[in-house]
């Protein structure tokens, strides 16, 4: 038997199982394949650091209003103490950060930067996993249909995916949006665009998930449980739930991990162009298109938002690749 | 090896020594203000506010291209159907109308001259007949002769308010139309049933009026006097390609993006004594949906000459130039005749109760909406509507502005009991999606409105339907439920009538493309009925001063600020100056050093 090898990063070859580096001299046993990814993961250190800031990022979005609360002012209060009152400009330099106002504050209102980061997590985290959960019911209902079916019910779905794939979802996201009505089913205003939005991105964005699921599907279908489970009486339905899905959870995490830091740069797009969600409510996007305004009087008003944007999806990306290697270091 | 290389470095060092002494010799040469070797005089020394009341680099220097870009679309390059006031001072370059404001500095720009017309109208002395006689010779870029049937039927088309739709309507107030509604509905372009407008030879054009009205020619001045031949009409597609009188004319019109402009060879300078208009470049080209900007860092940087709306830099461009010695230099800065206001829509509740409404003008944080528009360099606090100069003007500060501006919380709340909402309510604010001024009033507005429990969202609209399809359009407006309107409004002609009648006269209103909002008050109509057959000024500006205080009074709209701006001036711009008839500068002067 060869010495286990040692693995680092995510480029290393996957060991045989059962010579894993970390185990003791106890009885050789099988692990699963949560266990063995796990292992892979935490030997990731970049993917361990993007998942930190994933999990940091969602308690600062989950925790928002108390974080602004005990820290900092409210996101919406104009502050016009702190703005040069002839030039529109925050009074102190940089971008009118103090031991108050952490990230300054924005030209003509005074309005607390950090708060608005702050709040704004909320936006593109509520917004992106809801439309990626969107994405995922469709695309792995779709997917394993189609996979498991196969022949003309493939066929119809596969050519569906292909449409959905090739729509101009920026285009029609920004037609959509600009001609709302105010009122829809009993929703309005701020919760009516996020519905619409969370619609749009995540209705559009199937096939993504899709297409993945169904190739899993398609390979899974073909593997000796299934024939067994089969040949035991179990029929499509039970087939699918019990037997394909648990083994479809994996990729499907993967991708969707990968699949929000898409969806947050699509939703800062819109809030970006102004038909996101409007304004007052604090959104990186629509900070970012305030920021333009000012880059030459004021760059320090475009940090706050589009650091965050970055630091965001770059941890999500992070994260998602280590988890894709984690569980299958050799599919890429 | 040691000999050559010192040699080498001997040379580099003489070569090195000769090219600064070069350079500086060269620099030596150089002028002092400006760069260009001042072909047709000396050039100016810019500073700041040279282009006010004067004109700043004089020069009859022909030739080049003057580069001009706008931050939106025009609504219409069709003389018929435009309003807005960088429009009127730019179409006089491709059309002639019967008279036209003076192209000179200060006060000199406020006078009518005739410019297609020999002489100002000649009125009976009733005041409700006025007669202009066309000058001799005057050609399209065609080569056919303009008669003045074509004026009539410029004037003619310019009345039907749903083909042509934003244009003023005091053509469709004072001509005696008994019925008439232009020739698109007529559908004579001989226009027999046209009596209100008489044309007994080629040359002569009689206005007939239905009521008297002594400031008639300013009605002459207005772009649809410029004639349009009948045959030639294409109705809403007239404006891609306008048949020129004036000294340019359209070498291409591609729609949305930019147009240029060319040489019309029929316009004859010798037939255009009295406008002062100069004709300097030999083309004209005009960007269109420029970033904005993009647009004040072209032209500081030389790339661009003229930002055409003349609205001025932008808050934060204005804060570089206004604090650095080098820019400033280069800036004009112009009061002007112009207000940014919010309107209400009455229709919408719960402002159809006049307390509701006040509840508002009193909670409003004024100095927040001064800060919107760029606090002191953007203006003053405005307590009513008309701006301060407008002759007659009166300070009208009936809910106390200006000794709380940051609103009167406690009377705020207690209009609310009056109107029956004590609690507040909700409703919605409309503004233009690329005024970021406009938006941060909008902004400014929800949060001081929300300290007295009026709740509002905010909604955006594009700045060239605005009057059109959103909020000045009536269905769309009450449909919406956009209570609150930020809006802006220059005058059309520095008069009291020039101001308000647009914005307060309630037989303006019409179903869309709408600049008076909101007051519909038979009391206000009657006042500026009054006020036109006055013939006494100080008695006629008082009337305004009444319609003003009639105005606040009901409290239709809620005056923000009387707008100041700050123009920058490029280098190379020769004869600049600001007209105040238009409050920018005035385009059919400007020239290009090369």
């Amino acid at each position: 038997m060869t010495a286990p090898l040692e693995t680092t990063g995510k480029s290393a070859k996957a060991p045989p199982e059962a010579t894993l580096q970390g185990a003791s001299k106890k009885a050789i046993q099988g692990r699963s394949l949560g266990q063995i990814a796990w292992m892979r993961l935490k030997r990731d250190k970049v993917a361990l650091v993007g998942g930190a800031v994933v999990v940091f990022l969602i308690l600062v979005a989950v925790f928002a209003p108390l974080i602004v609360k005990l820290l900092a002012h409210p996101p919406n209060e104009f502050h016009y103490d702190q703005v040069n009152e002839a030039t529109s400009l925050p009074i102190n330099e940089p971008g009118g950060i103090s031991g108050d106002f952490w990230f300054g504050v924005e030209p003509v209102n005074g309005r607390d930067l950090f708060s608005r980061t702050v709040y704004g997590a909320q936006v593109s985290l509520l917004i992106a996993f809801l439309a990626t959960l969107l994405s995922v019911i469709i695309g792995t209902v779709m997917g394993v249909i189609a996979g498991y079916f196969g022949g003309w019910v493939d066929a119809v779905i596969s050519r569906l995916m292909d449409i959905f794939l090739a729509f101009p979802l920026l285009l029609f996201a920004l037609a959509l949006a600009g001609a709302m009505p105010d009122e829809v089913a009993g929703l309005q205003g701020y919760w009516l665009r996020v519905v619409v939005i969370v619609f749009i991105i995540g209705f559009f964005n199937w096939p993504y998930i899709g297409r993945i699921v169904r190739g899993q599907t398609l390979s899974l279908r073909e593997r000796e449980f299934v024939d067994a489970a089969r040949s035991l009486g179990g029929r499509s339905g039970y087939i699918l739930a019990k037997e394909l899905l648990p083994n479809l959870a994996a990729p499907i995490l993967v991708y969707s991990t990968l699949l929000i830091p898409t969806n947050i740069l699509f939703e800062a797009a819109l809030s970006f162009l102004s038909v996101g969600v409007p304004a007052p409510t604090a959104t990186w996007g629509g900070m970012l298109s305030d920021a333009t305004h000012w880059y030459k009087v004021d760059p320090w008003f475009m940090f706050p938002p589009g650091l965050a944007i970055f630091i965001t999806v770059l941890a999500f990306n992070l994260f998602g690749d280590g988890l894709r290697d984690a569980i299958d270091p050799r599919g890429r | 090896m040691k000999r050559v290389h010192l040699e080498m470095t001997k040379m580099r060092v003489t070569a090195i020594a000769a090219g600064v002494a070069l350079a500086m010799s060269l620099a030596a040469c150089g002028g002092g203000g400006g760069d260009g070797d001042g072909d047709g005089g000396d050039n100016a020394t810019p500073e700041f506010n040279a282009g006010v009341n004067k004109v700043y680099n004089p020069s009859d220097k022909k030739g080049g291209t003057l580069k001009m870009a706008n931050d939106a679309d025009f609504d219409s390059l069709d003389p018929g159907d435009t309003y807005y006031g960088y429009s009127w001072n730019f179409v006089r370059n491709y059309t002639r109308s019967l008279v036209t404001f003076k192209s000179a500095p200060g006060e000199k720009s406020n006078e009518l001259v005739p410019d297609l017309a020999e002489s100002l109208g000649e009125a009976s002395p009733d005041a409700k007949t006025w007669t202009y006689k066309l000058r001799e010779g005057i050609k399209y870029e065609d080569g056919t002769p303009v008669k003045s049937e074509d004026v009539k039927y410029a004037v003619a088309r310019s009345l039907d308010k749903d083909i042509l739709v934003n244009g003023p309507t005091y053509f469709n107030d004072f001509l005696d139309l008994k019925g008439y509604a232009g020739p698109y509905k007529d559908k004579d372009k001989t226009m027999k049933k046209f009596t209100a407008v008489e044309t007994p030879d080629d040359r002569t054009i009689i206005f007939h009026l239905i009521k008297p009205f002594s400031g008639f020619d300013y009605l002459a001045m207005l772009p649809s006097t410029a004639p349009v031949p009948a045959a030639k009409d294409t109705g809403t597609k007239y404006k891609e390609h306008v048949l020129s009188t004036g000294p340019y004319m359209f070498a291409s019109n591609e729609l949305e993006k930019r147009f240029t402009l060319t040489r019309n060879k029929y316009y004859d300078p010798k037939s255009d004594p009295d406008t002062g208009r100069k004709a300097l470049p030999d083309e004209i080209t005009v960007d269109l949906n420029v970033n904005q900007e993009d647009i004040d860092q072209r032209l500081q940087s030389g790339d661009l000459d003229v930002a055409i709306s003349g609205l001025g830099v932008l808050a934060e461009t204005r804060a570089t130039i206004l604090q650095d010695p080098d820019q400033k230099k280069f800036s004009d800065t112009a009061d002007q005749a112009r207000l940014w206001f919010t309107s209400f829509d009455n229709s919408v509740k719960p402002f159809d109760n006049i307390h509701c409404r006040k509840a508002v003008m009193y909670a409003t944080d004024h100095e927040g909406y001064l800060r919107a528009y760029g606090g002191s360099s953007g203006g003053q606090i405005a307590t009513n509507m008309m701006p301060p100069l407008i002759p007659g003007y009166k300070k009208i500060d009936l809910y106390e502005f200006e000794s709380k501006p940051n609103g009167d919380i406690d009377k705020a709340k207690d209009e609310l009991k009056q109107c029956g909402q004590p609690d507040g309510f909700t409703t919605n604010i409309s503004y233009r999606t690329e005024r970021a001024a406009e938006k941060a009033t909008a902004e400014a507005l929800q949060q001081s409105l929300d300290k007295v429990g009026i709740k509002t969202e905010l909604k955006p609209y594009p700045q060239d339907d605005y009057g059109k399809i959103y909020a000045g359009n009536v269905a769309f407006s009450t449909k919406n439920k956009l209570g609150l309107r930020v809006y802006g409004w220059g005058a059309d002609w520095n008069d009291g009538f020039g101001f308000l009648s647009q914005i307060v006269d309630s037989r303006v209103i019409r179903p869309a493309g709408n600049t008076n909002f909101n007051v519909n008050d038979p009391e206000i109509d009657a006042l500026l009925d009054k006020a036109l057959s006055t013939l006494d000024t100080k008695e006629r500006e008082g009337l305004w001063a009444e319609i003003d205080q009639k105005v606040m009074e009901g409290a239709y709209y809620l005056p923000g600020v009387d707008a100041k701006q700050l123009l920058y001036r490029p280098e190379r711009l020769t004869n600049v100056f600001i007209t105040n008839a238009y409050n920018m500068y005035d385009y059919t002067t400007l020239g290009v050093q090369k």
